[in-house]
Protein backbone atom coordinates (compact mmCIF):
# COMPACT_ATOMS: atom_id res chain seq x y z
CA UNK A 1 0.00 0.00 0.00
CA UNK A 2 1.50 3.34 -0.90
CA UNK A 3 2.02 6.08 1.61
CA UNK A 4 -0.53 8.48 0.23
CA UNK A 5 -3.47 6.07 0.41
CA UNK A 6 -2.32 5.05 3.89
CA UNK A 7 -2.65 8.68 4.99
CA UNK A 8 -6.18 8.91 3.61
CA UNK A 9 -7.21 5.65 5.26
CA UNK A 10 -6.01 6.76 8.70
CA UNK A 11 -7.69 10.13 8.26
CA UNK A 12 -10.95 8.36 7.43
CA UNK A 13 -10.69 5.75 10.20
CA UNK A 14 -9.95 8.32 12.89
CA UNK A 15 -12.64 10.67 11.63
CA UNK A 16 -15.08 7.78 12.22
CA UNK A 17 -13.63 7.14 15.68
CA UNK A 18 -14.86 10.55 16.88
CA UNK A 19 -18.65 9.92 16.53
CA UNK A 20 -18.14 6.40 17.88
CA UNK A 21 -16.47 7.51 21.09
CA UNK A 22 -18.98 10.37 21.32
CA UNK A 23 -21.90 7.94 21.51
CA UNK A 24 -20.09 5.55 23.86
CA UNK A 25 -19.09 8.36 26.22
CA UNK A 26 -22.69 9.60 26.33
CA UNK A 27 -24.03 6.17 27.21
CA UNK A 28 -21.61 5.36 30.05
CA UNK A 29 -22.21 6.63 33.59
CA UNK A 30 -24.29 6.21 36.73
CA UNK A 31 -27.50 6.33 34.71
CA UNK A 32 -27.14 3.65 32.03
CA UNK A 33 -28.28 4.73 28.59
CA UNK A 34 -28.11 2.36 25.65
CA UNK A 35 -26.11 3.74 22.70
CA UNK A 36 -29.17 3.04 20.56
CA UNK A 37 -31.25 5.47 22.59
CA UNK A 38 -28.74 8.29 22.18
CA UNK A 39 -29.92 9.57 18.77
CA UNK A 40 -33.53 9.83 19.96
CA UNK A 41 -32.45 11.71 23.07
CA UNK A 42 -30.26 14.09 21.08
CA UNK A 43 -33.16 14.85 18.70
CA UNK A 44 -35.44 15.45 21.70
CA UNK A 45 -37.75 12.53 20.86
CA UNK A 46 -37.15 10.56 24.03
CA UNK A 47 -39.91 10.01 26.55
CA UNK A 48 -37.52 9.34 29.44
CA UNK A 49 -37.04 12.72 31.06
CA UNK A 50 -34.38 11.51 33.53
CA UNK A 51 -32.14 10.26 30.76
CA UNK A 52 -32.83 13.39 28.78
CA UNK A 53 -31.72 15.58 31.68
CA UNK A 54 -28.61 13.54 32.40
CA UNK A 55 -27.50 13.53 28.78
CA UNK A 56 -28.52 17.09 27.92
CA UNK A 57 -27.29 18.89 31.03
CA UNK A 58 -24.42 16.78 32.30
CA UNK A 59 -22.92 14.35 29.83
CA UNK A 60 -23.26 16.17 26.54
CA UNK A 61 -21.39 19.33 27.62
CA UNK A 62 -18.73 17.21 29.29
CA UNK A 63 -18.18 14.99 26.25
CA UNK A 64 -18.11 18.00 23.92
CA UNK A 65 -15.60 19.74 26.20
CA UNK A 66 -13.46 16.57 26.14
CA UNK A 67 -13.56 16.37 22.35
CA UNK A 68 -12.66 20.06 21.96
CA UNK A 69 -9.89 19.98 24.56
CA UNK A 70 -8.34 16.78 23.21
CA UNK A 71 -8.33 18.16 19.68
CA UNK A 72 -6.95 21.51 20.88
CA UNK A 73 -4.05 19.98 22.80
CA UNK A 74 -3.10 17.43 20.15
CA UNK A 75 -3.26 19.92 17.27
CA UNK A 76 -1.28 22.61 19.11
CA UNK A 77 1.29 19.98 20.01
CA UNK A 78 1.58 18.91 16.37
CA UNK A 79 1.79 22.48 15.07
CA UNK A 80 4.29 23.64 17.71
CA UNK A 81 6.52 20.63 17.09
CA UNK A 82 6.52 21.56 13.41
CA UNK A 83 7.22 25.21 14.11
CA UNK A 84 10.00 24.55 16.61
CA UNK A 85 11.20 21.72 14.36
CA UNK A 86 11.48 19.72 17.50
CA UNK A 87 9.44 16.66 18.46
CA UNK A 88 9.51 17.61 22.15
CA UNK A 89 7.52 20.81 21.88
CA UNK A 90 4.43 19.83 23.87
CA UNK A 91 2.41 22.73 25.33
CA UNK A 92 2.66 21.09 28.75
CA UNK A 93 6.36 20.31 28.66
CA UNK A 94 7.62 23.62 27.34
CA UNK A 95 5.57 25.58 29.87
CA UNK A 96 2.78 27.06 27.73
CA UNK A 97 0.09 25.31 29.78
CA UNK A 98 1.68 26.53 33.02
CA UNK A 99 1.78 30.08 31.71
CA UNK A 100 -1.86 29.84 30.74
CA UNK A 101 -2.76 28.29 34.10
CA UNK A 102 -0.94 31.06 35.94
CA UNK A 103 -2.88 33.73 34.08
CA UNK A 104 -6.12 31.86 34.72
CA UNK A 105 -5.31 31.46 38.41
CA UNK A 106 -4.56 35.17 38.63
CA UNK A 107 -7.91 35.90 37.06
CA UNK A 108 -9.72 33.61 39.51
CA UNK A 109 -8.11 35.18 42.56
CA UNK A 110 -7.90 38.82 41.57
CA UNK A 111 -10.44 38.95 38.76
CA UNK A 112 -13.34 39.82 41.08
CA UNK A 113 -11.76 43.26 41.49
CA UNK A 114 -12.42 44.06 37.82
CA UNK A 115 -15.27 41.67 36.99
CA UNK A 116 -17.98 44.16 37.83
CA UNK A 117 -16.63 46.48 35.12
CA UNK A 118 -17.31 43.94 32.39
CA UNK A 119 -20.72 43.22 30.84
CA UNK A 120 -22.06 39.92 32.25
CA UNK A 121 -22.43 38.48 28.75
CA UNK A 122 -18.66 38.53 28.31
CA UNK A 123 -17.63 37.13 31.71
CA UNK A 124 -17.41 33.47 30.55
CA UNK A 125 -14.77 34.57 28.05
CA UNK A 126 -12.50 36.39 30.52
CA UNK A 127 -10.98 33.21 31.89
CA UNK A 128 -10.10 31.66 28.48
CA UNK A 129 -8.88 35.02 27.20
CA UNK A 130 -6.55 35.60 30.12
CA UNK A 131 -5.31 32.01 29.81
CA UNK A 132 -4.78 32.73 26.11
CA UNK A 133 -2.75 35.81 27.04
CA UNK A 134 -0.64 33.81 29.47
CA UNK A 135 -0.10 31.05 26.90
CA UNK A 136 0.79 33.54 24.18
CA UNK A 137 3.37 35.32 26.35
CA UNK A 138 4.95 32.03 27.36
CA UNK A 139 5.11 30.78 23.77
CA UNK A 140 6.79 33.98 22.60
CA UNK A 141 9.23 33.84 25.50
CA UNK A 142 10.10 30.18 24.82
CA UNK A 143 10.56 30.95 21.15
CA UNK A 144 12.93 33.85 21.94
CA UNK A 145 14.95 31.86 24.45
CA UNK A 146 15.37 28.61 22.55
CA UNK A 147 15.73 29.89 18.99
CA UNK A 148 19.36 30.12 18.11
CA UNK A 149 20.78 30.62 14.63
CA UNK A 150 17.71 29.38 12.86
CA UNK A 151 16.90 26.37 14.97
CA UNK A 152 15.83 25.38 18.44
CA UNK A 153 18.16 23.42 20.63
CA UNK A 154 16.22 20.65 22.34
CA UNK A 155 18.02 21.03 25.65
CA UNK A 156 17.40 24.78 25.82
CA UNK A 157 13.77 24.27 24.88
CA UNK A 158 13.20 21.75 27.66
CA UNK A 159 15.20 23.62 30.29
CA UNK A 160 13.42 26.87 29.49
CA UNK A 161 10.14 24.97 29.80
CA UNK A 162 11.14 23.57 33.19
CA UNK A 163 12.19 27.02 34.44
CA UNK A 164 8.98 28.66 33.24
CA UNK A 165 6.81 25.88 34.66
CA UNK A 166 8.58 26.19 38.03
CA UNK A 167 8.17 29.96 38.01
CA UNK A 168 4.51 29.77 37.07
CA UNK A 169 3.98 27.05 39.70
CA UNK A 170 5.62 29.19 42.38
CA UNK A 171 3.52 32.24 41.58
CA UNK A 172 0.38 30.10 41.44
CA UNK A 173 1.48 28.78 44.87
CA UNK A 174 1.59 32.33 46.22
CA UNK A 175 -1.94 32.86 44.91
CA UNK A 176 -3.16 29.94 47.01
CA UNK A 177 -2.28 31.91 50.16
CA UNK A 178 -4.47 34.84 49.24
CA UNK A 179 -7.26 32.74 47.75
CA UNK A 180 -10.56 32.06 49.49
CA UNK A 181 -11.54 28.44 50.18
CA UNK A 182 -13.71 28.27 47.12
CA UNK A 183 -10.99 29.75 44.91
CA UNK A 184 -8.51 27.33 46.42
CA UNK A 185 -10.57 24.33 45.31
CA UNK A 186 -10.68 25.72 41.79
CA UNK A 187 -6.94 26.34 41.82
CA UNK A 188 -6.07 22.86 43.05
CA UNK A 189 -7.94 21.16 40.28
CA UNK A 190 -5.73 22.90 37.72
CA UNK A 191 -2.62 21.07 38.73
CA UNK A 192 -4.12 17.75 37.62
CA UNK A 193 -6.76 18.69 35.11
CA UNK A 194 -10.39 17.70 35.03
CA UNK A 195 -13.41 17.96 32.77
CA UNK A 196 -15.76 18.13 35.78
CA UNK A 197 -16.40 21.85 35.34
CA UNK A 198 -18.10 21.24 31.99
CA UNK A 199 -21.22 23.28 31.40
CA UNK A 200 -22.86 24.74 28.32
CA UNK A 201 -21.16 28.04 29.12
CA UNK A 202 -17.67 26.53 29.23
CA UNK A 203 -18.35 24.46 26.09
CA UNK A 204 -19.49 27.55 24.18
CA UNK A 205 -16.49 29.60 25.29
CA UNK A 206 -14.06 26.78 24.49
CA UNK A 207 -15.62 26.12 21.10
CA UNK A 208 -15.43 29.84 20.24
CA UNK A 209 -11.66 29.77 20.88
CA UNK A 210 -10.72 26.26 19.79
CA UNK A 211 -12.64 25.81 16.53
CA UNK A 212 -11.17 28.88 14.75
CA UNK A 213 -7.71 27.90 16.02
CA UNK A 214 -8.13 24.35 14.67
CA UNK A 215 -9.24 25.63 11.27
CA UNK A 216 -6.27 28.03 11.06
CA UNK A 217 -3.76 25.36 12.07
CA UNK A 218 -5.16 22.78 9.64
CA UNK A 219 -4.77 25.27 6.80
CA UNK A 220 -1.08 25.75 7.65
CA UNK A 221 -0.21 22.09 6.95
CA UNK A 222 1.67 22.72 3.71
CA UNK A 223 3.49 25.72 5.15
CA UNK A 224 4.50 23.74 8.24
CA UNK A 225 5.96 21.02 6.01
CA UNK A 226 8.07 23.66 4.27
CA UNK A 227 9.04 25.24 7.60
CA UNK A 228 10.57 21.92 8.63
CA UNK A 229 13.27 22.58 6.02
CA UNK A 230 14.06 25.94 7.62
CA UNK A 231 12.57 29.41 7.50
CA UNK A 232 14.70 30.52 4.56
CA UNK A 233 13.78 27.36 2.62
CA UNK A 234 10.08 27.94 3.30
CA UNK A 235 10.55 31.42 1.86
CA UNK A 236 12.25 30.01 -1.25
CA UNK A 237 9.27 27.72 -1.73
CA UNK A 238 6.97 30.74 -1.87
CA UNK A 239 5.63 30.67 1.70
CA UNK A 240 5.68 33.55 4.14
CA UNK A 241 7.47 32.12 7.20
CA UNK A 242 6.64 35.10 9.42
CA UNK A 243 2.94 34.70 8.69
CA UNK A 244 3.02 30.97 9.43
CA UNK A 245 4.94 31.58 12.63
CA UNK A 246 2.45 34.17 13.83
CA UNK A 247 -0.57 32.01 12.98
CA UNK A 248 0.85 28.93 14.69
CA UNK A 249 1.88 30.77 17.87
CA UNK A 250 -1.37 32.73 18.23
CA UNK A 251 -3.68 29.84 17.30
CA UNK A 252 -1.87 27.35 19.57
CA UNK A 253 -1.90 29.77 22.49
CA UNK A 254 -5.62 30.35 21.91
CA UNK A 255 -6.43 26.63 21.78
CA UNK A 256 -4.24 25.74 24.75
CA UNK A 257 -5.42 28.79 26.71
CA UNK A 258 -9.09 27.89 26.30
CA UNK A 259 -8.56 24.27 27.24
CA UNK A 260 -6.45 25.17 30.28
CA UNK A 261 -8.99 27.76 31.43
CA UNK A 262 -11.74 25.16 31.83
CA UNK A 263 -9.93 21.85 32.19
CA UNK A 264 -6.67 22.73 33.89
CA UNK A 265 -3.29 21.43 32.83
CA UNK A 266 -3.68 18.08 31.07
CA UNK A 267 -0.22 16.82 30.25
CA UNK A 268 1.29 14.65 27.53
CA UNK A 269 -1.67 14.76 25.10
CA UNK A 270 0.10 17.25 22.82
CA UNK A 271 3.29 15.22 22.96
CA UNK A 272 2.11 11.64 22.60
CA UNK A 273 -0.57 12.00 19.93
CA UNK A 274 1.50 13.67 17.19
CA UNK A 275 4.21 11.08 17.86
CA UNK A 276 1.86 8.17 17.47
CA UNK A 277 0.57 9.64 14.20
CA UNK A 278 4.08 10.20 12.86
CA UNK A 279 4.78 6.53 13.50
CA UNK A 280 1.67 5.65 11.47
CA UNK A 281 1.87 8.01 8.49
CA UNK A 282 5.05 10.07 8.79
CA UNK A 283 5.36 13.78 9.48
CA UNK A 284 3.26 15.23 6.62
CA UNK A 285 1.44 18.09 8.40
CA UNK A 286 -1.36 18.23 5.84
CA UNK A 287 -2.52 14.94 7.38
CA UNK A 288 -0.79 15.09 10.75
CA UNK A 289 -2.75 18.13 11.93
CA UNK A 290 -6.30 16.95 11.11
CA UNK A 291 -5.57 13.39 12.23
CA UNK A 292 -4.19 14.79 15.50
CA UNK A 293 -7.50 16.61 16.00
CA UNK A 294 -9.48 13.37 15.57
CA UNK A 295 -7.15 11.19 17.62
CA UNK A 296 -6.77 13.80 20.37
CA UNK A 297 -10.53 14.21 20.64
CA UNK A 298 -11.06 10.44 20.72
CA UNK A 299 -8.34 9.65 23.25
CA UNK A 300 -9.06 12.46 25.69
CA UNK A 301 -12.76 11.59 25.70
CA UNK A 302 -11.85 7.93 26.30
CA UNK A 303 -9.52 8.97 29.13
CA UNK A 304 -12.38 10.93 30.65
CA UNK A 305 -14.63 7.85 30.52
CA UNK A 306 -11.98 6.07 32.61
CA UNK A 307 -11.56 9.08 34.91
CA UNK A 308 -15.22 9.12 35.86
CA UNK A 309 -15.87 5.37 36.01
CA UNK A 310 -12.81 3.70 37.62
CA UNK A 311 -13.49 4.96 41.15
CA UNK A 312 -17.19 5.80 40.69
CA UNK A 313 -19.03 7.49 42.33
CA UNK A 314 -15.83 9.50 42.98
CA UNK A 315 -13.76 10.82 40.09
CA UNK A 316 -10.08 10.76 39.16
CA UNK A 317 -8.50 13.91 37.71
CA UNK A 318 -8.02 13.22 33.99
CA UNK A 319 -4.44 14.46 34.23
CA UNK A 320 -3.61 11.36 36.26
CA UNK A 321 -4.77 9.10 33.43
CA UNK A 322 -2.94 11.01 30.69
CA UNK A 323 0.25 11.12 32.78
CA UNK A 324 0.04 7.40 33.57
CA UNK A 325 0.01 6.66 29.86
CA UNK A 326 2.00 9.64 28.61
CA UNK A 327 4.96 9.75 31.00
CA UNK A 328 6.21 6.21 30.31
CA UNK A 329 5.77 6.90 26.59
CA UNK A 330 7.83 10.07 26.96
CA UNK A 331 10.61 8.16 28.74
CA UNK A 332 10.59 5.50 26.04
CA UNK A 333 10.90 8.28 23.47
CA UNK A 334 13.89 9.81 25.24
CA UNK A 335 15.51 6.40 25.43
CA UNK A 336 14.92 5.71 21.76
CA UNK A 337 16.22 9.06 20.54
CA UNK A 338 18.90 9.62 23.14
CA UNK A 339 21.48 10.67 20.59
CA UNK A 340 19.20 13.12 18.85
CA UNK A 341 18.74 15.55 21.72
CA UNK A 342 22.29 16.77 22.12
CA UNK A 343 21.71 19.56 19.65
CA UNK B 1 18.18 36.95 -16.67
CA UNK B 2 18.88 37.40 -12.99
CA UNK B 3 20.45 40.73 -12.15
CA UNK B 4 21.55 42.53 -9.04
CA UNK B 5 22.40 46.18 -9.35
CA UNK B 6 24.34 48.25 -6.83
CA UNK B 7 23.71 45.75 -4.05
CA UNK B 8 24.84 46.80 -0.60
CA UNK B 9 24.28 44.86 2.61
CA UNK B 10 25.49 46.28 5.92
CA UNK B 11 25.71 44.55 9.26
CA UNK B 12 26.58 46.73 12.25
CA UNK B 13 28.23 49.37 10.06
CA UNK B 14 30.42 46.83 8.23
CA UNK B 15 29.51 46.27 4.61
CA UNK B 16 29.19 42.57 3.75
CA UNK B 17 28.83 43.50 0.10
CA UNK B 18 29.00 47.01 -1.30
CA UNK B 19 27.72 48.40 -4.56
CA UNK B 20 27.92 45.03 -6.24
CA UNK B 21 26.62 44.47 -9.76
CA UNK B 22 25.78 41.00 -10.90
CA UNK B 23 24.21 39.42 -13.96
CA UNK B 24 23.48 35.76 -14.59
CA UNK B 25 22.06 34.69 -17.94
CA UNK B 26 19.75 31.83 -18.67
CA UNK B 27 21.60 28.93 -20.25
CA UNK B 28 24.81 29.79 -18.43
CA UNK B 29 26.61 28.38 -15.42
CA UNK B 30 27.68 31.31 -13.25
CA UNK B 31 30.01 30.67 -10.35
CA UNK B 32 30.65 32.98 -7.40
CA UNK B 33 34.13 32.53 -5.93
CA UNK B 34 36.03 34.12 -3.09
CA UNK B 35 37.55 33.36 0.26
CA UNK B 36 35.53 32.95 3.46
CA UNK B 37 33.69 36.13 4.35
CA UNK B 38 34.09 37.62 0.87
CA UNK B 39 30.33 38.05 0.62
CA UNK B 40 29.46 35.08 -1.62
CA UNK B 41 26.57 33.76 0.43
CA UNK B 42 25.30 37.26 1.16
CA UNK B 43 25.15 37.93 -2.58
CA UNK B 44 23.35 34.65 -3.19
CA UNK B 45 20.86 35.37 -0.42
CA UNK B 46 20.11 38.74 -2.01
CA UNK B 47 19.62 37.12 -5.41
CA UNK B 48 17.22 34.55 -3.96
CA UNK B 49 15.17 37.25 -2.25
CA UNK B 50 15.84 35.83 1.20
CA UNK B 51 17.81 38.92 2.19
CA UNK B 52 16.63 42.40 1.30
CA UNK B 53 19.68 44.51 0.43
CA UNK B 54 20.09 47.81 2.27
CA UNK B 55 20.35 49.44 -1.13
CA UNK B 56 20.24 48.21 -4.69
CA UNK B 57 17.80 45.99 -6.51
CA UNK B 58 17.44 42.44 -7.73
CA UNK B 59 15.43 41.58 -10.81
CA UNK B 60 14.48 38.23 -12.22
CA UNK B 61 13.47 38.12 -15.89
CA UNK B 62 13.46 41.95 -15.90
CA UNK B 63 10.95 42.18 -13.05
CA UNK B 64 12.02 43.40 -9.63
CA UNK B 65 11.74 40.68 -6.98
CA UNK B 66 9.23 42.82 -5.06
CA UNK B 67 6.90 42.70 -8.07
CA UNK B 68 6.77 38.91 -8.05
CA UNK B 69 4.23 37.03 -6.01
CA UNK B 70 6.29 34.73 -3.76
CA UNK B 71 4.63 31.62 -5.14
CA UNK B 72 5.07 32.73 -8.72
CA UNK B 73 8.77 33.36 -8.12
CA UNK B 74 9.10 29.96 -6.46
CA UNK B 75 7.97 28.32 -9.70
CA UNK B 76 10.87 29.77 -11.70
CA UNK B 77 13.69 29.92 -9.17
CA UNK B 78 14.80 27.27 -6.72
CA UNK B 79 17.49 27.47 -4.06
CA UNK B 80 19.63 24.80 -2.46
CA UNK B 81 21.26 26.02 0.74
CA UNK B 82 23.83 24.33 2.94
CA UNK B 83 21.69 24.61 6.01
CA UNK B 84 18.59 22.66 5.03
CA UNK B 85 17.94 20.83 8.25
CA UNK B 86 15.21 18.26 8.52
CA UNK B 87 14.90 16.26 11.68
CA UNK B 88 11.53 14.64 10.98
CA UNK B 89 11.31 11.19 9.39
CA UNK B 90 10.06 12.10 5.92
CA UNK B 91 10.55 9.65 3.08
CA UNK B 92 12.99 10.90 0.43
CA UNK B 93 10.11 11.09 -2.05
CA UNK B 94 8.13 13.30 0.34
CA UNK B 95 11.06 15.71 0.71
CA UNK B 96 11.34 16.00 -3.07
CA UNK B 97 7.55 16.50 -3.20
CA UNK B 98 7.94 19.53 -0.93
CA UNK B 99 9.45 21.19 -3.98
CA UNK B 100 6.02 20.95 -5.62
CA UNK B 101 4.44 23.11 -2.90
CA UNK B 102 4.24 26.24 -5.11
CA UNK B 103 2.36 24.29 -7.78
CA UNK B 104 -1.32 23.45 -7.65
CA UNK B 105 -1.02 20.02 -9.27
CA UNK B 106 1.21 17.63 -11.21
CA UNK B 107 3.16 15.81 -8.56
CA UNK B 108 4.27 12.46 -9.92
CA UNK B 109 6.16 13.25 -13.11
CA UNK B 110 8.38 16.15 -11.92
CA UNK B 111 9.27 14.27 -8.74
CA UNK B 112 10.22 11.07 -10.57
CA UNK B 113 12.21 13.04 -13.11
CA UNK B 114 14.05 15.08 -10.47
CA UNK B 115 14.97 12.00 -8.46
CA UNK B 116 16.24 10.21 -11.56
CA UNK B 117 18.49 13.18 -12.39
CA UNK B 118 20.58 12.58 -9.27
CA UNK B 119 20.25 8.78 -8.96
CA UNK B 120 17.83 9.02 -6.06
CA UNK B 121 15.18 6.63 -7.32
CA UNK B 122 16.57 3.67 -5.37
CA UNK B 123 16.31 5.81 -2.22
CA UNK B 124 12.76 7.06 -2.85
CA UNK B 125 11.18 5.21 0.07
CA UNK B 126 14.09 5.57 2.49
CA UNK B 127 13.71 7.63 5.66
CA UNK B 128 15.48 10.97 5.07
CA UNK B 129 16.93 11.06 8.59
CA UNK B 130 18.86 7.83 7.95
CA UNK B 131 20.64 9.20 4.85
CA UNK B 132 24.28 10.24 4.71
CA UNK B 133 25.21 13.91 4.30
CA UNK B 134 25.77 13.49 0.59
CA UNK B 135 22.48 11.68 0.03
CA UNK B 136 20.67 14.43 1.92
CA UNK B 137 22.27 17.09 -0.24
CA UNK B 138 21.22 15.22 -3.39
CA UNK B 139 17.70 14.99 -2.00
CA UNK B 140 17.55 18.78 -1.66
CA UNK B 141 19.04 19.16 -5.13
CA UNK B 142 16.26 16.96 -6.50
CA UNK B 143 13.70 18.96 -4.51
CA UNK B 144 14.95 22.13 -6.19
CA UNK B 145 14.75 20.53 -9.65
CA UNK B 146 11.19 19.35 -9.01
CA UNK B 147 10.30 22.87 -7.91
CA UNK B 148 11.22 24.50 -11.24
CA UNK B 149 10.31 21.52 -13.45
CA UNK B 150 7.91 23.45 -15.70
CA UNK B 151 10.16 26.50 -16.11
CA UNK B 152 13.06 24.19 -16.83
CA UNK B 153 11.21 22.41 -19.59
CA UNK B 154 10.24 25.74 -21.14
CA UNK B 155 13.91 26.69 -21.30
CA UNK B 156 13.90 29.21 -18.47
CA UNK B 157 14.25 29.18 -14.70
CA UNK B 158 17.09 29.74 -12.26
CA UNK B 159 18.78 27.36 -9.87
CA UNK B 160 20.77 28.94 -7.04
CA UNK B 161 23.24 26.68 -5.26
CA UNK B 162 25.11 27.57 -2.08
CA UNK B 163 28.14 25.27 -1.94
CA UNK B 164 26.20 22.37 -3.40
CA UNK B 165 29.18 20.04 -3.30
CA UNK B 166 30.40 20.62 0.25
CA UNK B 167 29.44 17.21 1.60
CA UNK B 168 29.56 15.20 -1.61
CA UNK B 169 32.26 12.74 -2.56
CA UNK B 170 34.20 13.20 -5.78
CA UNK B 171 31.81 11.23 -7.99
CA UNK B 172 28.71 12.95 -6.65
CA UNK B 173 30.32 16.42 -6.79
CA UNK B 174 30.78 15.93 -10.50
CA UNK B 175 27.39 14.31 -10.89
CA UNK B 176 25.56 17.23 -9.29
CA UNK B 177 27.47 19.88 -11.20
CA UNK B 178 27.31 17.92 -14.46
CA UNK B 179 23.57 17.60 -14.04
CA UNK B 180 23.26 21.37 -13.49
CA UNK B 181 25.56 22.02 -16.43
CA UNK B 182 23.51 19.80 -18.74
CA UNK B 183 20.37 21.61 -17.72
CA UNK B 184 21.92 24.93 -18.72
CA UNK B 185 21.90 23.60 -22.26
CA UNK B 186 18.10 23.54 -22.03
CA UNK B 187 18.10 27.20 -20.99
CA UNK B 188 18.33 26.94 -17.20
CA UNK B 189 20.44 29.59 -15.49
CA UNK B 190 22.64 28.22 -12.70
CA UNK B 191 24.26 30.40 -10.06
CA UNK B 192 26.55 28.51 -7.70
CA UNK B 193 28.76 29.51 -4.80
CA UNK B 194 31.76 27.18 -4.98
CA UNK B 195 35.01 26.77 -3.09
CA UNK B 196 36.83 24.45 -5.43
CA UNK B 197 38.79 26.21 -8.17
CA UNK B 198 39.15 23.08 -10.27
CA UNK B 199 35.43 22.38 -10.20
CA UNK B 200 34.83 25.99 -11.13
CA UNK B 201 37.28 25.79 -14.02
CA UNK B 202 35.55 22.66 -15.28
CA UNK B 203 31.92 23.78 -15.12
CA UNK B 204 31.70 27.60 -15.01
CA UNK B 205 30.84 29.70 -18.04
CA UNK B 206 31.09 32.95 -16.12
CA UNK B 207 32.82 33.66 -12.84
CA UNK B 208 32.39 36.42 -10.27
CA UNK B 209 35.39 36.64 -7.98
CA UNK B 210 34.55 38.48 -4.75
CA UNK B 211 36.83 39.92 -2.11
CA UNK B 212 35.67 41.85 0.95
CA UNK B 213 32.28 42.51 -0.53
CA UNK B 214 33.37 43.88 -3.86
CA UNK B 215 33.83 42.22 -7.22
CA UNK B 216 37.52 41.72 -7.92
CA UNK B 217 37.04 40.26 -11.37
CA UNK B 218 34.25 38.89 -13.48
CA UNK B 219 33.92 37.42 -16.90
CA UNK B 220 34.43 34.14 -18.75
CA UNK B 221 36.01 31.43 -16.63
CA UNK B 222 39.23 31.34 -18.64
CA UNK B 223 39.91 35.01 -18.05
CA UNK B 224 39.13 35.18 -14.31
CA UNK B 225 40.90 32.01 -13.27
CA UNK B 226 44.37 33.47 -13.61
CA UNK B 227 47.02 32.88 -10.94
CA UNK B 228 47.70 36.59 -10.37
CA UNK B 229 44.02 37.45 -9.86
CA UNK B 230 43.35 34.39 -7.71
CA UNK B 231 46.42 35.00 -5.55
CA UNK B 232 45.11 38.47 -4.80
CA UNK B 233 41.61 37.21 -4.00
CA UNK B 234 42.66 34.35 -1.76
CA UNK B 235 45.79 36.03 -0.25
CA UNK B 236 47.93 32.99 -0.96
CA UNK B 237 50.24 32.40 -3.87
CA UNK B 238 48.40 30.26 -6.38
CA UNK B 239 49.85 28.78 -9.52
CA UNK B 240 48.43 26.71 -12.27
CA UNK B 241 49.80 23.19 -12.24
CA UNK B 242 49.20 20.66 -14.90
CA UNK B 243 49.26 17.63 -12.66
CA UNK B 244 45.88 17.25 -11.09
CA UNK B 245 43.30 14.53 -10.84
CA UNK B 246 40.25 14.92 -12.98
CA UNK B 247 37.14 12.99 -13.72
CA UNK B 248 36.47 12.01 -17.31
CA UNK B 249 32.97 12.46 -18.57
Amino acid sequence: MNLSSKKWIWLFVLALAVPTVFVIALSIGAVKVSPLEIPAILWGQSTDSLKETVIGNIRLPRVLLGLLTGAALAVSGAALQGLFRNPLADPGIIGISSGAALAAAGTIVFGSIVFHLIPPLLTPFILPLSAFGGGLLTTLLIYRVSWHEGRTVAATLLLAGIALSALAGAITGIFTYVATDEQLRTLTFWSLGSLASASWVSVTATAACVLPALICLTREGRALNAMLLGEAEAGHLGFDPERTKTIVIVASALAVGASVAFCGVIGFVGLVIPHVIRLLIGPDHRFLVPIAAFLGATLLTSADILARTIVAPAELPIGIITALVGAPFFLWLLLKQRGAFTG
Amino acid sequence: MLTGSHLTVKRSSRALISDLNFTAHGGEFTVILGRNGAGKSTLLRCLSGELKPDSGQVACQNRLLAEWKPRELARVRAVVTQSSALSFPFKVREVVELGRAPHPANLEEPVEWAMSQVDLLPYADRDYTTLSGGERQRTHFARALAQIYEALHQGSGFLLLDEPTSSLDLAHQHQALRCAKELTQQGLGVVAVLHDLNLSAKYADTIYLLDEGICLANGPAGRVLEPTVLSRAYRVPIQKGCEMFDVFN
